[in-house]
């Protein structure tokens, strides 16, 4: 123990430690802070989520045992079921549009960037800038370019004439979700760009040389080289979107609304739990008890099928090199 | 053969303006209508101001919160990544540098939290810090975040802490060092590199969580810019000259940082999906 540099310091009470003591506390100070915090604040609220979706509440009170009555309302008894089930799928379209759109794109620009053309910073640089923006702020930006009479969107198309092609982007079942995705992918399309072009760049040169000098074209190469062995990298934004995609909340929550109009088209799980637990916007629905179970089933649910699919996907990834 | 690799190079590159303008044009487009009036950007969608005013910019500045909804931002946020980095270290410092029994169980504990999305236990959240008297508090949303950064800045600083060589803090022993010091000017210098991974890698989302102050903060003076920005967006609905003068300087400071560190943020922020 280095001595105190105060020289006055009356040191009558200073209690000598043997270095094994010293050794435990110095242990315990490091370690007992974190865990306590982390046990709070982290494991158990989230225990506590299974706890008390087995009882019935009125308002922030519990008032009796329920058994899996919260279960069974959310997943067999209208209208808590065609809700349920309307939002599931409504999340499953994001997954899927997201995976095409976002993720599609975002690997054939990786491809591109990958074979560093002039200006590849900069591109990425670029790319990456919506990522670092609140899904609030960009939803907010976009709500006012997809207004049906003034929005930047509908005047644009009306400038090159394709006036007829207008629409109210957010105001209709047809259009409103795949709106909404649209400016998900604009906004995150930088992070899967990254993450591929770095599993890309980690591909030795030779490879790809090697290919070109057997007379493989671009195509070729892309398929039978780059794809085999960005495989990890593919899995990790696979699940990555996979868990966005089922706790999307904030932008259908600025765009559409708490109820996810037009009609519950932009309806999904995240919200349909807010909804449950603190209130409808319109007529006050409010249930800690569905709402704890609707938590646990999006968690199980999330979690069995990340896990499973990243135990397929590893595979996949031992196959494919 | 050689106009064929040409023509390859120019399509390569029309296509990466062509998703850069599709990038930068929307909020380009942002930056210039928040210096029209209303009434011009209504008349004349697309073209430069005709003055360039700064008048919206003034009104929001000096008529909305905005400034208080900064300063909150500011404070919710340098307040949680200080307690993940603080606590952070303690614990994947213990972790990485000491045996003891139960090291590998505590350090699976930690990391299972990465798993856990604590979004699904606002309502247990909700009723706990309702019971501490943290709802409406600063301090409430910074001990989420915190919990929820914490996993991931264990795994990261416990990881870059391994790496370091042994005899560095055995020498500095011999030296008659504390441990405490050993840690603090010895260890720390050195992951200096992986405290702004970690530091990024929460600061930006932890800026831009809506989920939380929706949840806690229910009094305006304490509320964050993303839920100040929806308040502000239903105050000034029909105003879009002074929405969009909001929505840049609430963007501006995200950008100008973005500008000067963009390695570090998109390092940052992939990092944990990206190998390195």
């Amino acid at each position: 123990m280095a001595a105190s540099p105060r020289p006055a310091a009356p040191d009558t009470k200073r209690v000598r430690l043997s270095p094994r003591a010293g050794r435990t506390l110095w242990l315990a100070t490091l370690l007992v802070p974190p865990t306590v915090f982390f046990l709070v604040f982290e494991v158990i609220p989230m225990i506590s989520a299974l706890i008390y979706s087995f009882y019935r509440w009125e308002g922030i009170g519990r008032v009796g045992f329920a058994g899996f009555d919260n279960f069974r309302r959310v997943l067999f008894e209208q209208p808590f079921q065609g809700w349920t089930i309307n939002a599931f799928w409504n999340n499953v379209i994001v997954f899927l549009t997201l995976m095409v759109v976002q993720n599609g794109l975002a690997l054939f620009l990786a491809i591109l960037l990958g074979g560093n053309p002039r200006g590849t910073r900069f591109y990425q640089v670029v790319f990456f800038l919506p990522v670092t923006l609140a899904f609030v702020l960009v939803g907010f930006q976009w709500k006012l370019f997809l207004n049906p009479i003034i929005g930047l969107v509908n005047q644009m198309l009306g400038a090159v004439g394709l006036g007829a092609l207008a629409q109210p982007w957010l105001g209709q079942e047809s259009t409103a979700l795949f709106s909404i995705i649209f400016v998900n992918a604009w906004r995150w399309l930088g992070f899967p760009t990254i993450v591929f072009l770095a599993a890309i760049r980690s591909i030795p040169q030779d490879y790809f040389e090697a290919a070109r000098l057997d007379g493989a074209n671009e195509w070729h190469v892309a398929r039978h080289v780059t794809w085999p062995l960005i495989a990890p990298a593919v899995t990790i934004i696979v699940i990555l979107t996979f868990i966005g995609s089922f706790n999307w909340f904030d932008l259908p929550y600025v765009m559409a609304g708490l109820d996810g109009p037009p009609g519950r088209s932009t309806d999904v799980l995240a919200l349909y739990f807010y909804r449950t637990a603190f209130g409808e916007t319109a007529g006050a629905l409010q249930d800690f008890g569905r709402g704890s179970a609707l938590a646990v089933l999006l968690f199980l649910f999330v979690l069995v099928v990340a896990i499973t699919w990243t135990r397929i996907l590893r595979r996949r990834e031992v196959e494919l090199t | 053969m050689r106009w064929r690799r040409l023509s390859t190079v120019t399509l390569i590159q029309l296509l990466l303006i062509g998703n850069t303008v599709v990038i930068l044009y929307p909020m380009m487009m942002m930056g210039l209508s928040a210096f029209k009036s209303t009434r011009e950007i209504f008349r004349n969608p697309f073209g430069l101001p005709e003055v360039w005013s700064l008048a919206n910019f003034v009104r929001v500045w000096e008529q909305t919160n905005f400034p208080l909804y900064f300063r909150n931002s500011v404070i919710v946020t340098a307040g949680s990544v200080a307690l993940i980095l603080v606590l952070g270290v303690m614990a994947s410092y213990a972790l990485a540098r000491y045996e003891f029994r139960g090291n590998e169980l505590l350090y699976l504990f930690f990391l299972a939290g990465i798993m856990m999305p604590l979004k699904l236990a606002v309502i247990p959240l909700f009723i706990q810090l309702r019971a501490m008297g943290l709802t409406n508090t600063h301090l409430g949303l910074m001990c989420i975040y915190a919990a929820e950064g914490l996993p991931a800045a264990v795994f990261i600083l416990t990881g870059f802490l391994r790496t370091l060589p042994r005899d560095l803090e055995n020498a500095a022993r011999i030296d008659g060092a504390s441990e405490f010091q050993i840690l603090w000017s010895i260890m720390l210098p050195l992951v200096r590199p992986a405290l702004v991974i970690v530091g990024i890698y929460n600061l930006v989302p932890v800026w831009n969580d809506f989920f939380f102050p929706l949840v806690f903060v229910q009094r305006e003076s304490l509320k964050t810019l993303p839920l100040g920005l929806t308040v502000f967006m239903g105050q000034y609905a029909t105003d879009w000259a002074v929405l969009y003068a909001g929505l840049t300087i609430a963007a501006l400071p995200v950008i100008v940082l973005y500008v000067f560190l963009s390695r570090q943020f998109i390092a940052g922020l992939t990092a944990g999906a990206v190998k390195g």
